[in-house]
């Protein structure tokens, strides 16, 4: 099986600044890869080579897919619109019909538990349901590759833990490949199969680990010895990395 | 567990319909006694302070009211006036936001664009429009066209630079989805940039809408050929030293004003109060 995308020895330059250098990795399909590191490091970097919002100053990316969800770390919806026309935008673009975006759009909006809210504006609804919308607008066209830029930073922890649980009960129904850029070493290791840090100026990743549990995953690992040690090793990395 | 609750809830209630009479009486009071408070202070100048030979300096509120509504001929002038005034007032509007849309427009396009132009913009509003007189009146005679001219001078501004600011408003994440999605100038006009900046654009309109019924008042005083509205009407009562009727036209004008600036803002409410937090009922100013 070929990878979702490969960056082959791929490197950022911002005039002077090294941005990114020598970034060399394979995304399988299906695979869940997190990406951690100190701010500044190039995590966002990477997310917007991936999606091909930018261009790599050297090296190539590969892709194996043109179907690639982004979620923002803001929700980023239309305060005009309507959740479910939110929901709908990006079918629109795309040229989707009407009748198959309501459809999709009605189908997403159960799998993020939305359904009662889909005729409510932005306005009324809280933080975790915003995420929800957003979450639920780039499944519409049901991506390949998911790249998440710290979805669930703004939000409160017990929101942003209940969110984690819910991203991966839509991970294990759709299983799509996803790059998951974070600050937390604790959702790193609970949503990812294979964790990545990095470090900053040039960002490069320095530590590659992965994480052997099952999914479905249960809550309770995160209470488990050995989720300990493997967020032990990631934090480690990291406290070398900055 | 404060945060449960509301993250199962969801929803944060706007418009409640509590407290709603209770509500409009606290809003209602108190301008009411501030206007009756005027209204004494008006009686209590008129007779007190004036001696009877010099009261038509500030004749009693009830003389302007039967003078200035109760004779037909006078009553048919004001109205006649206020029509012309209004027509006036929102063709220049009207033409102000034709123009300042499409500049704004063409404005959030390309930064060149929106640099070569914005000072122009900011020049039309700082521009004394008195110093422009002359030159209106020899190239749009000195009737009716001069008056939208006027105002749609000084109404440009305003509905420029608010529905640029909203044009320009909307989130950068927004932009990059369309530019995933490789949507064209079009779509990202039509779909991202103007729904966008619908708060914007009917905050400006309501700001040069007012700044509007000034320019028609205004505009009269200097051309005043054709039929002509409230301005000229000023001028004739003063002239006359028909204070009576000069004051009822000077409560017609400030109606105007009013009327235009808050049916500006029922109608920016009714298309934006249900997602736009700055014109929502309950958020409003």
């Amino acid at each position: 099986m070929g990878s979702i995308i490969r960056f082959d020895r791929v490197s950022v330059r911002f005039g002077e600044i090294v941005a990114i250098e020598l970034f060399d990795q394979d995304v399988a399909p299906g695979e869940f890869v997190s990406l951690v590191g100190p701010s500044g490091c190039g995590k966002s970097t990477v997310l917007r080579l991936a999606s091909g919002l930018l261009d790599p100053s050297a090296g190539v990316i590969r892709r194996g897919t043109g179907n690639i969800g982004y979620v923002f770390q803001d929700a980023t919806l239309m305060p005009w619109r309507t959740v479910r026309r939110n929901v709908e935008l990006l079918g629109e673009l795309d040229g989707l019909t009407k009748s198959e975006r309501n459809l999709r759009a009605t189908e997403v909006l159960e799998l993020v538990g939305l359904t009662d809210f889909a005729e409510h504006y932005p306005l009324s609804l809280s933080g975790g349901m915003k995420m929800r919308a957003s979450l639920a607008r780039s499944l519409l066209l049901e991506p390949e590759l998911f790249l998440f830029d710290e979805p669930f930073g703004a939000l409160d922890q017990i929101t942003r833990t209940r969110l984690n649980e819910e991203l991966m009960g839509l991970y294990v129904a759709k299983r799509f490949a996803s790059i998951f850029v974070t600050h937390s070493v604790d959702e790193a290791a609970y949503v990812a199969s294979r964790v990545l840090v990095m470090s900053a100026r040039p960002g490069k990743v320095v530590a590659d680990l992965s994480v052997p549990f099952e999914y479905p995953r249960d809550p309770s690992i995160r209470y488990e010895p050995e989720f300990a040690h493997i967020a032990g090793a990631i934090a480690e990395a990291l406290r070398e990395a900055s | 567990m404060i945060t449960d609750v509301r993250e199962e809830v969801g929803v944060v209630e706007f418009g409640q319909k509590r407290g709603r009479v209770s509500e409009t009486i606290r809003i209602i009071i108190p301008p009411v006694i501030v206007f009756l408070i005027v209204i004494g202070l008006w009686y209590l100048i008129t007779y007190t302070l004036l001696a009877s030979d010099r009261r038509w300096l500030l004749p009693p509120p009830h003389m302007v009211v039967v003078e200035g509504f109760f004779v037909s001929k006078t009553l048919g002038e004001i109205l006649n006036g206020l029509w012309q005034s209004t027509k006036v007032a929102l063709m220049g509007l009207m033409l102000a936001f034709v123009v300042g849309f499409s500049m704004a427009l063409v404005m959030g396009q390309k930064k060149w664009i929106e640099r070569s132009l914005y000072p122009w913009a900011v020049a039309s509003q700082t521009v004394p429009i008195l110093a422009l007189v002359p030159m209106i009146g020899f190239w749009f005679g000195f009737g009716i066209t001069s008056r939208v001219i006027v105002c749609f001078i000084i109404a440009l501004f305003p509905i420029v630079i608010n529905s640029l600011t909203g044009l320009l408003s909307a989130e950068r994440g927004l932009h990059e989805l369309f530019t995933l999605h490789s949507a064209g100038r079009w779509t990202r006009t039509f779909k991202l940039q103007i729904p966008g900046a619908l708060p914007g654009i009917f905050t400006g309109l309501r700001t040069a809408a007012g700044l509007s019924v000034i320019g028609a008042i205004v505009g009269d005083f200097f051309f005043g050929r054709g039929t002509p509205g409230l301005g000229l009407l000023l001028e004739r009562y003063a002239s006359r030293l028909q204070s009576e009727e000069l004051l009822a036209t000077v409560f017609v004008a400030c109606l105007l004003g009013l009327v235009v600036f808050w049916g500006f803002g029922l109608l920016g409410r009714r298309m934006v109060g249900e997602w736009d937090p700055s014109w929502a009922e309950e958020g409003h100013r």
